[in-house]
């Protein structure tokens, strides 16, 4: 698998940068319509790999899912740079899946229908569309639920929805804002493994966004600790596995000092925030 | 619907005719105030046989017209006041003012400028209802979950796509609740207007057996209009489950 290392900006990692992400002196200041603006984002810099799976890891309200929605391009970026796949970011675009905590599935729609809905803008023609809709729902286990409403779904079935929907247009990065929230535990648990074996299975650059150190080490083969607001890089910390099984790899010796070290580094971040622990 | 619960939804109904009938023969009260149930379905039958179904077809396509005309142009409005900063900028303002002021307070200067025939009860009616639509229109686009809203943009839909295979399909709950409340004001500003100046309609019909002192009659022309306002309504809240069958 892509075990990108993780290289400080030399001069060689900014040529591989280029098909990843690079996003260099990126602020972006929130100014609500009363009251004084807010510094979200000051001055972070950050390349990721193509392929890399990389987690923003921080406190709420630390600016990691601005950062998810400005290399999305929902956001207008105020001042710095971001260029995905070497192209710089202007608007939202299929190359740039995303998938959401709240699952932001179309509720007037089937499984099918949210599923063929990119395909559809992709211009793919009818019976292929059909085809590569099936299979993502069989990817992602939805298979029988293929006209049901999002309605009549759990919270774990409709993530698997807006997973095979994103999956479904092949975007070569896959922006993900704490995508298991909104799960319970055991549900997350079931999702992240199988986030991990289709991403194995098929790498793209992944940008994960949580609040859940754990889930950021089991999944990520590096983790971006980011400091309360305004955010800023903390720290980047390798915490590549390799093609481990999940189960043992939570049972390792290695994990636990991982969690452990990252979860001192966001401890005072979380505290500083106000989040009394809670992160 | 099973007979039982159809049967259990109709006994209040029943009950309380019943207890009309009774009040009504008993002279506990006299038949001016509350024409009895019987004698008022006697007038109907009379009235059906007169004129009654021109009067509330004249009334129904007054209605109909206006609120035909209503939905399609409020809808529109709505979304584009939502969606489209100068056409907020210029409507919003308007929409401000016309929601609050009691349209029936305009049935004298519609008739001024448009006379005693449709034209003034089609414009009242017109006015009436389209407010509602356009504000809950307004609502439900701008209520729209920004994160369906960025979905689809990066799915690939252009902005057009958008507006409306999104902010249309998801103000549609909104724009539904809109509708139903038009629907009830669409009724009351249709009578109103006929009841002070008219040459025909219902609430013409309704004054006129008034002041000739035929209550039951007049008792006739209440319960035919209002069962055919149920009836719209009914109508309206099964074309909403319909057409939002996927909440569930």
């Amino acid at each position: 698998m892509s075990a990108v290392p993780a290289v400080a900006a030399t001069a060689d990692h900014a040529a591989v940068a280029t098909q990843g992400i690079a996003i260099s002196g990126v602020t972006h200041e929130y100014r609500p319509p009363r009251g004084r603006p807010v510094l979200a984002l000051d001055d972070i810099s950050l390349d990721v790999p193509e392929r890399e799976f990389i987690a923003l890891l921080g406190p709420s309200g630390c600016g990691k899912s601005t950062l998810l929605y400005l290399v999305g391009g929902f956001m207008p970026l105020q001042q710095g740079s971001i260029v995905v796949g070497g192209r710089p970011i202007r608007a939202p675009g299929p190359d740039r899946g995303i998938v959401f905590q709240n699952f932001a599935l179309f509720p007037w729609k089937t499984v099918r229908q949210n599923v063929l809905y990119g395909l559809e803008k992709r211009g793919i023609p009818r019976d292929e569309r059909l085809h590569r809709a099936q299979h993502f729902i069989d990817l992602v286990h939805l298979t029988g639920f293929e006209d049901s409403y999002p309605s009549q779904l759990s919270g774990g079935m409709k993530q698997r929805v807006a997973i095979a929907r994103t999956l479904a247009t092949e975007p070569d990065t896959l922006l993900m804002d704490e995508p298991f929230g909104a799960l319970d535990a055991q549900t997350r648990t079931i999702m992240q493994d199988e986030l991990l074996s289709i991403w194995r299975r098929s790498p793209t650059t992944v940008v994960f966004v949580t609040h859940d150190v754990r889930e950021a080490v089991l999944l990520a083969s590096r983790v971006a600790v980011m400091t309360a607001r305004p955010g800023r890089l903390k720290e980047i910390v390798d915490t590549d596995f390799g093609e481990a099984d999940s189960a043992e790899v939570q049972r390792s010796r290695e994990y636990a000092d991982k969690v452990d070290y990252i979860w001192s580094l966001v401890r005072e971040e979380a505290i500083k925030a106000g989040a009394g622990g809670h992160l | 619907m099973t007979a039982g619960l159809l049967l259990s939804r109709a006994m209040p109904l029943v009950i309380l005719a019943l207890a009309w009938e009774a009040a009504a023969r008993s002279g506990m009260v006299s038949e001016y105030a509350l024409p009895s149930l019987s004698s008022i379905a006697a007038s109907f039958v009379k009235l059906a046989g007169s004129d009654l179904y021109y009067h509330t077809a004249r009334s129904i396509w007054r209605g109909l017209l206006a609120f035909v005309v209503a939905v399609p142009l409020g809808i529109a409005s709505g979304i584009l006041i939502a969606w489209f900063l100068p056409v907020r900028i210029l409507l919003k303002p308007v929409l401000q003012c016309l929601y609050p002021m009691p349209k029936s307070a305009l049935i004298p200067l519609t008739i001024i400028w448009l006379g005693i025939g449709d034209a003034s009860k089609i414009s009242l009616i017109f006015l009436g209802t389209l407010v509602p639509i356009v504000m809950s229109a307004f609502n439900g686009a701008r209520g729209v979950d920004q994160t369906l809203l960025w979905t689809a943009r990066s799915l690939g839909a252009t902005e057009r796509e958008v507006l409306w295979e999104v902010v249309v399909p998801a103000a549609l709950p909104e724009i539904m609740n809109g509708i139903r409340t038009a629907l009830a004001l669409c009724f009351i500003l249709m009578v109103s207007a006929e009841l002070i100046i008219a040459n025909d309609g219902i609430g013409y019909l309704i004054n006129l057996l008034g002041e000739a002192g035929d209550y039951a009659g007049m008792f006739a022309g209440v319960i035919t209009i209002s069962a055919i306002g149920f009836a719209a309504d009914r109508a309206c809240v099964a074309l909403t489950r319909w057409l939002l069958a996927w909440r569930e």
